[in-house]
């Protein structure tokens, strides 16, 4: 047995992770098809660990769905492979390839792979018939996040309205949708960066090697350090060289940046990221620099 | 550099309240700057933002002003939450509106809050709008309240009007329930009393802001007596390994939880003993809250989500007639005879409006019992009738046992907030 402390003290990890686990029974319970959206990123690592841990010893009831962007580090894909296995879960992929394929998105040439995802996952959802949907966002990633529910409505476009939020109050979550609506959860809203990677640390956890150093050849492009691939050509003026990296966020191979870093460890990844002083959206992700409203347009459409 | 463990320190949730003339995200945006929670691509983002609309100053209200609508118009609309942490703690601040229009928002930010901070403008004094900030903040409970007086160096740092604004707001607070008040002298854009001991109030020997914030007592703010554990889903494996495995999962929303505890289950009043609560693949000897476990009982009684555990001797009364404080919150306005649905804890029936008692001006606390409804953002007592019993406390005794809220049935829409003052 594992004694709890004797002033009934929760530490705010403890006291996060209760929290989340609150959310996925809460939905688990009220929604009739719930899926956890699963990018194979650190933060949709976590959400799967509390999954598991909010349904033990029973399996998580409910599927994972990723989007294949056709663009994944393979590195990610292992990593995906590995937890869905442990866990028993069932995996649904919903390709980019597939939806171009099918008409549900159009590819001109010009809309990068980030955009198309957004067809390609609500597609998704309304072909599976999903009611809700797990993302993995924190409120501290970007301004636009810092005003979204735990519970996110949308409409039948798959739309998120910001001026037309509802109240959330307490840990008292309303559930209630029209037919062809769905609901985002956010269990992990109140998560920082910081809690996440102490969470992986404390936990033991296996996410992506990516996340930790490695040498890796590299461009500069727009300021970023850029993965050499034959899906990324390198525009004139362009060198490769190799370099001790690693990568912040797992996204798109073409928009994903890395920096340079020794940190091959959890905990040396922990001292890193406490003295950065870029945010990790900031530094590595090519899809938020477009605007100031870049995930707020993205977010209205049906973005994760 | 000492690497902060997430692990180890505590949380303290607070909401702010205020417009932007008092300073309110300027004081934010201190916050999170000499605490080194802002990175210098969001620094950078507001600085050249500041620029180009022309101000010779970097607004620091650009950086919580987070939808293109509240830019636009220069005022925070909703709740937005923002974090920080020092090396012992972590906050979590829901940073709301304060103009009276908002009233629902503030609700809504100091629904989970364990302190509620109010800022006035030294120049000036207590307002409406700041009378009408702790109002609400007492009204849901919200345990400690810090009033911050802002803009010290536009009067001259002058005690004498730190004193008046003291003086008039202690007088007021006796009618509130407010348990722990603290004044404190600040300004936000200089940086007094902020993070760092101002060097010009050598007449205040008070606690700085981000000190207090930092070491306020909360661990005393929940009810560890009166155990209560609404049941939130019912975990059965159905597999090989775990075939008779039958377990109550939920969060303790009061008291202290342990093996061999004598429990009754509501509504049903059958009774049983805890034999094992699990956190995860351990045992634990202990639940209290804000733990999410799972609680196994040594008789196979009949428990299903909605269900409460609680201790036979003291346990919550059902009841089927709620007298609360409800906040309405939208357009169309609440009264008597309309029917809605009410979600409590994690229970959900419908409810039926039987009377609206009187309408609370939060501005100056007068009861007007001649209006018959209640408007958008106006806080009322009402009296509802449910389709089923409530397993509730009052709101002063259990902040989650004691809360619901309403739901249209037609839109879906959470449409009120209520705090029940007693069952019958």
């Amino acid at each position: 047995m594992t004694d709890t402390h004797a002033d009934y003290r929760l530490s705010q990890l403890d006291q996060l992770e209760a929290e989340s686990i609150h959310i996925f029974r809460e939905v688990a319970a009220e929604f009739e098809k719930p899926v956890l959206m699963f990018s194979g990123g650190k933060d949709s690592i976590v959400m799967l660990r509390l999954a598991e841990k909010a349904f033990y010893p029973a399996k998580i009831p409910f599927p994972v769905l990723q989007v294949d962007t056709g663009l994944d580090f393979p590195e990610v894909l292992a990593t995906r492979d590995n937890w869905v296995n442990r866990l028993g879960v069932n995996l649904v992929v919903a390709s980019i390839d597939d939806a171009i394929a099918n008409g549900v998105v159009v590819d001109d040439g010009k809309t990068s792979r980030n955009r198309l995802q957004i067809g390609t996952l609500l597609n998704a959802i309304e072909e599976n018939g999903f009611t809700a949907a797990f993302g993995g966002g924190r409120r501290d990633e970007e301004k636009a996040r810092a005003k979204e529910r735990v519970y996110s409505h949308r409409d039948e476009f798959g739309q998120w309205d910001p001026k037309n939020q509802r109240p959330e109050l307490w840990s008292l979550y309303n559930g209630r949708l029209h037919a062809g609506e769905h609901m985002r959860i956010f269990p992990i809203s109140n998560w920082t960066e910081l809690d996440v990677w102490d969470y992986i640390g404390r936990e033991g956890i296996e996410i992506p090697q990516i996340y930790f150093s490695h040498q890796r050849r590299v461009f500069e492009r727009d300021g970023m350090l850029m993965s050499e691939t034959p899906l990324n050509p390198l525009r004139p003026g362009e060198v490769v060289e190799e370099r001790t990296v690693r990568f912040r966020t797992c996204g798109d191979i073409t928009l994903t940046g890395c920096v340079e870093s020794t940190a091959s460890t959890v905990d040396e990844i922990i001292d890193e990221i406490s003295i950065a002083t870029l945010t990790e959206r900031g530094a590595t992700r090519g899809d938020d620099r477009f605007s100031e409203a870049a995930m707020e347009d993205r977010k209205k459409e049906g973005y994760f | 550099m000492s690497t902060v463990k997430s692990t180890q320190m505590d949380l303290l949730r607070f909401a702010t309240a205020g417009s932007v003339d008092d300073g309110k995200s300027t004081l934010i945006g201190r916050l999170l700057l000499d605490s080194k929670s802002i990175f210098a691509d969001q620094l950078e983002a507001v600085e050249s933002t500041s620029k180009s609309k022309g101000y010779d100053y970097t607004d620091l209200a650009l950086l919580t002003d987070g939808l293109r609508s509240e830019r636009e118009q220069g005022i925070t609309i909703d709740v937005a939450y923002r974090y920080f942490a020092t090396p012992n703690r972590k906050f979590i601040i829901a940073d709301t509106p304060g103009h009276v229009q908002y009233t629902r928002n503030m609700v809504t930010g100091a629904s989970t809050a364990d302190l509620g901070l109010v800022l006035v403008d030294a120049r000036q004094g207590l307002t409406e709008q700041s009378r009408r900030h702790a109002v609400i903040l007492s009204l849901l409970r919200v345990p400690h309240l810090v009033l911050a007086v802002n803009k010290m160096d536009l009067v001259d740092y002058s005690q004498e009007v730190y004193d008046k604004i003291h003086n008039e707001f202690t007088q007021f607070a006796t009618k509130l329930n407010i348990p722990d008040l603290e004044v404190i002298p600040i300004s936000a854009l200089a940086g007094d009393n902020v993070v760092n001991r101002s060097e010009n109030m050598s007449w205040y020997s008070g606690p700085t802001l981000m000190h207090h914030l930092e070491n306020v007592h909360v661990a005393s703010d929940r009810d560890l007596i009166d155990a209560r554990f609404p049941v939130q889903y019912v975990v059965r494996p159905k597999s090989d390994e775990f075939h008779d495995y039958r377990g109550y999962a939920g969060m303790v929303a009061g008291g202290v939880l342990k093996p061999g505890d004598e429990v009754v289950v509501l509504p049903s009043g059958m009774t049983s003993k805890i034999s094992k609560i699990d956190l995860f693949d351990k045992e634990v000897t202990e639940a209290f809250p804000p733990m999410s476990v799972t609680v196994h009982l040594e008789d196979d009684v009949d428990v299903s989500r909605g269900d409460m555990i609680a201790r036979v001797k003291n346990a919550p009364q059902p009841s089927q007639d709620i007298d609360a404080m409800i906040c309405w919150m939208t357009t169309t306005p609440l009264k008597p005879r309309q029917k809605l649905a009410i979600k409590h804890t994690t229970r959900t029936a419908r409810a039926l409006v039987k009377d609206i008692q009187y309408r609370l001006d939060v501005n100056t606390l007068h009861r007007d019992q001649e209006t018959k409804e209640l408007g958008v953002n106006e806080i009322g007592r009402v009296q509802l009738r449910t389709t089923v019993p409530l397993l509730c406390d009052p709101y002063s005794q259990n902040r989650t046992t004691g809360s619901f809220i309403l739901i249209d049935e037609a839109t879906g829409v959470t449409v009120g907030a209520g705090m029940i003052n007693q069952a019958n």
